[in-house]
């Protein structure tokens, strides 16, 4: 029984750092009708972000208050950057699937070797307070504090972004053209100005599972955010594009089978029954669980 | 009623992919009233309202009370008080007809919900109720409610009656005539009967280009050229 119950919070502070990195990239596309391979890079450069700020924060004293701060500077990084991204190099090529695709699997390795040659390629540690790195005994499992930073910021994120698509007129204008972009702009609507700020989003979630998944996996590597793209896109794909709500759900969903599969299965299973699992989604309902049939 | 056109348009071309759309249409809209574009199936009137606002590549002039639209994309030709009602409504499914209206306020004025409200006394009984659920005539209302609901200086309105039940298109033609009191329409409209009720001015499109421009009534009370023009008899559909 503690087995399980290590299993499934591991599973659900795993589904907490996909769900970080497909909230935004499922709102791009469906908003934005873009395929944004370069998601993964917001997400390292947001956990770079956080490790350098933390090394120039050693005056704050309080590693869990230094720790915040550097996240929240990686916040501001990796959305600062995801909107330039958009205003550079997405802006010119919507409704251009192939130039996108090419630009972002560009971008995404160039960023990477970047990264590979300012901070080398080696995985660093990270450096989140030591509580992170301590355990909480729940009914007799001792799970790792960091999974549940992860699954609280997650839970955040959602209620943050449920609450700003629904109570502000950005996240109407949003809402809106995630199911009709023209007929926003036909109401007088700058439908440009929502795209780059759904970016900034999407890379400040983004950075925030960086730094998130840094004290998770307790080290940091330029090639981290590709790894978990890979799982977000599946996640994205089975949630339906769009679809906050169905992108939560397949988070949960794909986390938990990964950590059940690998350790009741064998190790790797995981990684193959997530496959059938978005093989099965994609035969029975395509759309994804939240997403909308096409007409 | 000013002598000066509110919408001057010379030269609109449209190409979407391999096919030649429209062929250089030309036309004016003279400010007050209604005015209908009517043709076949298939001839170019939509893309005529899509080409006006630039929601299609075009290229030709459009001008507005004097000012090149041409240039501007979509949402600030829009933001110069012209308001586009598209065919097939395109409400947005997901969201209440409340957020609906809300996503409609320009902020160039006071949002005029007493009147949109005063018209369609359905959507203030339903705001709550998600726009997609609504019958197509409750969905027709969200649709030019949100026109309705800013102070426009013209109003492009694509088929409003098209698939509704009779009953409805009377409604609807009642609500649109009150429209043509308040703002100047271009109105494409397959029911003659509701063109004959509240429009003044008729342009025909046929192949991609006006082969009609003068009055309605001049139009509709010649049978021949009716069929001629439109394929179809002067009495065809109801709106009363």
């Amino acid at each position: 029984m503690t087995v399980f119950i290590l299993l499934t919070i591991t599973g659900l502070g795993l589904a907490a750092l996909y769900f970080l990195v497909a909230s935004g990239l499922s709102l791009i596309y469906g908003l934005m009708d873009v395929l944004n391979f370069a998601h993964g890079v917001f997400l390292t450069i947001g956990a770079y972000s956080t490790w350098t700020a933390s090394q120039r924060l050693e005056f704050i004293a309080q590693p869990t208050l230094r720790f915040v701060v550097a996240v929240l500077i990686g916040m501001a990084v990796g959305g600062a950057f995801a909107a330039l991204v958009e205003m550079l190099f997405i802006r010119p090529l919507y409704g251009q699937h192939v130039g996108q695709i090419l630009v972002t699997v560009g971008l995404a390795l160039a960023l990477t070797a970047l990264l590979q040659a300012i901070f080398t390629p080696d995985a660093r540690a990270f450096p989140a307070p030591d509580w992170m790195g301590d355990t909480t005994s729940v009914l007799g499992a001792n799970v790792p504090n960091s999974r549940f930073v992860a699954i609280a910021a997650a839970l955040a994120v959602y209620g943050g972004l449920v609450t700003f698509l629904k109570r502000t007129r950005y996240g109407l204008i949003i809402r809106a053209g995630v199911e009709n972009r023209d007929m926003v702009t036909a109401l007088g609507i700058d439908v440009t100005k929502a795209f780059t700020f759904v970016f900034a989003i999407g890379g400040m979630a983004a950075a925030l599972g960086g730094a998130i998944g840094g004290a998770y996996f307790t080290s940091i590597n330029p090639e981290q955010g590709g790894g978990l793209l890979i799982f977000a896109f599946i996640v994205t794909i089975i949630g339906g594009l769009g679809s906050l709500r169905g992108a939560a759900i397949a988070s949960i969903l794909v986390g938990l089978l990964q950590q059940y599969a690998n350790f009741y299965a064998l190790v790797g299973a995981g990684d193959l029954i997530v496959v059938l699992l978005l093989a099965f989604v994609l035969l029975l309902r395509p759309q994804g669980i939240g997403g909308k049939a096409a007409a | 009623m000013s002598t000066t056109p509110l919408l001057e348009v010379a030269g609109l071309d449209v190409h979407i992919g391999e096919s030649h759309i429209l062929h250089g249409v030309g036309f004016e809209v003279a400010e007050g009233g209604v005015t209908a574009l009517l043709g076949r199936n298939g001839v170019g009137k939509t893309t005529t309202l899509k080409g006006l606002i630039g929601l299609v590549q075009r290229s030709g002039s459009v001008r507005f009370e004097g000012e090149e639209l041409t240039g501007l994309p979509t949402h600030e030709i829009i933001q110069r008080q012209i308001a586009y009602v598209p065919e097939d409504r395109e409400v947005f499914a997901e969201l209440t007809v409340a957020e609906n209206l809300r996503i409609a306020e320009r902020g160039d004025g006071e949002p005029r919900y007493d009147l949109v409200h005063d018209l369609f006394p359905r959507l203030k009984e339903r705001s709550k109720q998600a726009a997609g659920t609504m019958s197509g005539g409750e969905q027709q209302m969200v649709a030019l409610g949100r026109a309705l609901l800013n102070d426009n200086r013209l109003l492009l309105i694509d088929e409003p009656t098209k698939g509704l039940a009779p009953n409805l298109v009377t409604e609807v033609a009642d609500v649109l005539e009150r429209m043509s009191e308040l703002t100047t329409s271009l109105l494409v409209e397959q029911n003659l009967g509701v063109v004959r009720r509240i429009a003044h001015h008729a342009l025909v499109l046929d192949h991609g280009e006006v082969v009609y421009s003068g009055g309605v009534d001049e139009l509709l009370d010649d049978p021949d050229r009716t069929r001629d023009l439109l394929g179809v008899g002067s009495t065809s559909g109801g709106g009363h």
